[in-house]
């Protein structure tokens, strides 16, 4: 979706500044949102593009005054009202005013730390044959999905190249609304700076996405 | 109107000091509310909450890149496999995980610097690098890092000569970037660990170079 979350591109945001010996958090709070993520993430009831689609779905001014720890919180919250954990009276509260839905028990400490450690591949086996090769030349589509993709605005409809082919990945546009995985082939694609901003363009600039094949088009050539 | 830039991920009204007084902001409150009920219908356990913090506070951190890149930088074959298979060149440190499953290295020269960002979230590599710093998720670096790359590092001090052609890499899959940033020169016969003190967090994400070990001199802490 074209949501608050979609910045490259975006002007008048201000310098960036960054902070000199930055601490790892900036409150406790941060850190409990972190676990918390983290935490009700592992109970299965959701993957990873569904709690990124639930960040982009925060009103854009919601999402783009709010701080990344407060993103996260939010779109937590609403992950929980909709796979029905919680309701919205419940978390204003801070006590259950319902029985908890019967799901999968959380993982304890030791199995949390083994979780992270281990991490969650989204590689899949080849079922078919890669659509492009390596030097293929080929254009971004210009799609405009109203639920998620992670197919940037400013690489739509833009010609590049595909410099490598990373595999097959789980599809987030699929898996994000609860269509399973349908993996697709990912590749590495590079535009120049001229092709996507024109005239305003660095010169010397690439810049490169990671696009499921479903994002492409082949150009004869 | 509010007057300069938003506090957009940077953040000013995040910063809530709940630690020096017994007030506290809206949105730990919010937070304290979410983990009581969370803790009360059994969804979460408080020990492993505990345990996630623990692990990205103090176990996880830009140490472990350097230690990746200085390895790369004395040791042909190591640098060889980490730009051929990441993931497994960083696995044989002892660094995998969480955000770290698909790791490709970028080496910067003389001809092109590599930058990492990932304009659509804040995906980072997190078992190599930690967790990111505000800037990076904030809205002025996603938007500008991939139109206005020069600029970006203008602010983090870095200015490269003009021939020095820029390629920012967008985080838009599971994939994660690792910036080899070039070694720098007077450092012939260092150790490995010494090399490692060298790189910075900013340098592997691309905003910055390796100290230069004379500026460290000029300073007095070499």
């Amino acid at each position: 979706m074209n949501g608050g979350q979609d910045l490259g591109g975006m002007m008048g945001f201000g310098p960036v500044v960054a902070e000199p010996e930055e601490p790892v958090f900036h409150a406790d709070w941060e850190k409990r949102v972190l676990a918390l993520r983290n935490a009700a993430g592992a109970l299965g009831e959701w993957n990873i593009d569904m709690a990124r689609h639930a960040n982009e779905t925060l009103h854009p001014v919601d999402y783009l005054s709010s701080s990344y720890y407060e993103v996260w919180l939010k779109g937590l919250e609403k992950l929980l009202i909709s796979r029905g954990l919680a309701t919205p009276e419940e978390l204003a509260d801070g006590r259950a005013l319902q029985p908890p839905k019967p799901i999968r028990p959380p993982l304890a400490a030791k199995a949390m730390i083994e979780a992270l450690a281990r991490g969650t591949p989204y590689d899949r086996p080849p079922a078919s044959p890669a659509r492009f090769a390596v030097r293929d030349e080929v254009r971004a589509l210009n799609i405009n999905p109203k639920g998620h993709t992670r197919l940037p605005r400013y690489a739509r409809g833009k010609r590049g190249r595909v410099e490598k082919v990373h595999g097959v990945f789980v599809f987030p546009d699929a898996n994000a609304h609860g269509l399973g995985p349908s993996p697709q082939w990912l590749y590495l694609v590079r535009f120049s700076g001229a092709e996507l901003w024109g005239r305003d363009g660095d010169p010397g600039l690439d810049v490169s996405i990671d696009a499921w094949e479903s994002y492409l088009e082949g150009i004869a050539g | 109107m509010v007057s300069g830039p938003l506090p957009t991920g940077g953040d000013i009204h995040g910063h809530d000091h709940d630690h020096d007084s017994g007030h506290l902001t809206d949105v730990a409150l919010r937070v304290r509310a979410l983990e009581s009920l969370l803790i009360e219908k059994g969804y979460v356990d408080p020990a492993a909450l505990d345990a996630i913090v623990e692990t990205y506070e103090t176990k996880i951190g830009p140490r472990n890149g350097a230690r990746v890149v200085a390895r790369s930088w004395v040791d042909p074959d190591y640098r060889e496999w980490l730009l051929d298979d990441a993931t497994a060149a960083i696995k044989s440190l002892g660094y995998a995980g969480r955000q770290g499953e698909h790791m490709v290295a970028v080496e910067n020269t003389g001809a092109v610097h590599n930058l990492v960002v990932c304009t659509l979230c804040s995906c980072y590599p997190l078992p190599v690098l930690g967790l990111p710093p505000v800037w990076y998720k904030s809205a002025p670096y996603r938007s500008r890092a991939v139109i206005d790359p020069r600029g970006v590092l203008a602010e983090f001090g870095v200015s490269l000569p003009p021939e020095t052609k820029i390629r920012v890499w967008d985080s838009t899959a599971e994939i994660r970037y690792l910036v080899v940033p070039m070694r720098p020169a007077g450092t012939d016969g260092w150790s490995e660990e010494r090399l490692a003190s060298l790189v910075t967090r900013d340098s592997m994400i691309g905003a910055g170079l390796a100290i230069d070990p004379r500026s460290l001199a000029a300073e007095g802490r070499a």
